[in-house]
């Protein structure tokens, strides 16, 4: 298959239907082993910080669900521009039912962030270039959830938000160097690509399962969510109401 | 391409490119007051308000820490290591991360005197975690050279 003709597929309901039956549930499976992994290997067997002691180990819920706020947003304005430029019908979908998932992993980033912050910096929020910056992402989040509820036609709900997730996604590198523009309370980024982690392998490893775990987590939520839509949006199609069993196949009639 | 879909494509690139420049423009100008504190250079060459609600911060300076022995007064130094430093006094529990050699934010008012008055007290960590037992391994190296700046400068 040339890429030309995968790219016109995977704008196909019907084909990311039949496609997708096992992706979904190998990787939620994928992300419940790497996550279960992650967990027991950072809170029990990784060391704790010489400064910060056990607290330290917030670090493995905190950093993956601030990777998946900034990530699911990012993912949300890529499909408002395929879908405001291609009309991609997949696009309107993943940009529908992916709001939720990303509004929980950004509230679960600035909940930990809290619990991390009261014993290390004695504060449990301070507005700062970091917090506030991810603060305005959960508010986003909102926003598009309200968008979509706020306009009737789907279509019409669809275009707002595409423009809404396209223009929204400017937050995302201010987030990402937030902490190097201003003088900020919070510390600077944990991974970066272009130099090893500042900490030993005992601690990142098992940060780097449960970040994957949370990718993986990510890409199961995405991919069910969009099987659920498909189904609903193409309810009336015969492909559906053949594979329900609500007419008969084609080829037996 | 085709042209309609050229022209929505571009359509979405202006909208973005127009955004970005107002946002850029935005922090831009607010770029002073988007800074949560003053480095110690700034409170001693006198950029820092005298008088005002700030916050201010630092490194705590070795043997600067002196704590009254009958209430909660501590008075210590906040330096940059770089020939700037102030003293700064706080009344009240400090954070369990206050140490010497720490980053440290205070929030309250610069004295005429140079003098902070500190109402509220946080640490500041930076991303360099490490295991307690390889401190003694690190202590030569890291807290001359990499430990220091921790986004203070």
């Amino acid at each position: 298959m040339t890429p030309r003709q995968l790219w016109h597929r995977l704008g196909s309901p019907k084909w990311f239907y039949h496609m997708t039956g096992p992706w979904g549930s190998g990787f939620l499976a994928l992300a419940l082993l790497l996550l279960s992994i992650g967990a027991i290997w950072g809170l029990a067997f990784a060391p704790p910080d010489y400064q910060q002691g056990n607290s330290f180990r917030i670090i493995y819920v905190h950093v993956p669900a601030a990777m998946l706020a900034q990530s699911v947003y990012l993912v949300l304005g890529g499909a408002g521009a395929l879908l405001l430029v291609w009309r991609m019908k997949m696009a309107a979908l993943v940009l529908e039912t992916m709001v939720g998932f990303g509004m929980w992993a950004t509230a679960l980033a600035l909940f930990t962030g809290a619990v991390w912050g009261k014993p290390t910096w004695g504060a449990w929020w301070v507005f700062d270039g970091r917090t506030t910056s991810t603060l305005v992402l959960l508010f986003l989040y909102f926003g598009l959830h309200a968008l979509r509820r706020a306009i009737p036609d789907p279509s019409a709900a669809g275009r707002a938000c595409a423009l809404l997730a396209i223009v929204g996604a400017i937050n995302i590198p201010i987030i990402k160097y937030s902490v190097n523009w201003w003088t900020t309370l919070h510390q600077g980024a944990t991974f970066k690509l272009t130099e090893a982690p500042a900490m030993p392998a005992t601690m990142w490893a098992p940060l780097l399962v449960n970040v994957l775990g949370a990718y993986c987590l990510f890409a199961a939520n995405l991919i069910a969510n969009l099987r659920n839509a498909v189904l609903r949006r193409e309810r009336s199609t015969q492909w559906v109401r053949e594979m329900v069993g609500l007419d008969q196949p084609a080829t037996t009639r | 391409m085709h042209p309609q879909r050229r022209n929505r494509l571009l359509g979405v690139a202006f909208v973005l490119v127009g955004a970005s420049a107002a946002v850029t423009l935005m922090l831009l100008a607010a770029n002073e007051s988007l800074n949560l504190f003053y480095p110690p250079a700034k409170v001693v060459n006198g950029e820092a308000p005298v008088g005002v609600g700030i916050r201010a911060g630092g490194m705590v300076l070795e043997g600067s820490v002196q704590r009254a022995p009958d209430s909660l007064d501590v008075a210590f130094t906040l330096t940059d290591r770089r020939g700037a430093s102030f003293k700064a006094v706080y009344s009240g529990i400090l954070p369990d991360l206050f140490r010497e050699g720490q980053g440290i934010l205070v929030r309250g008012e610069l004295g005429a005197d140079g003098v902070f008055q500190a109402v509220e007290v946080l640490a500041k960590h930076d991303e360099n975690y490490m295991p307690p037992e390889l401190l003694p391994l690190a202590a030569g190296v890291a807290d001359q050279e990499s430990r220091q700046p921790i986004g203070l400068e």
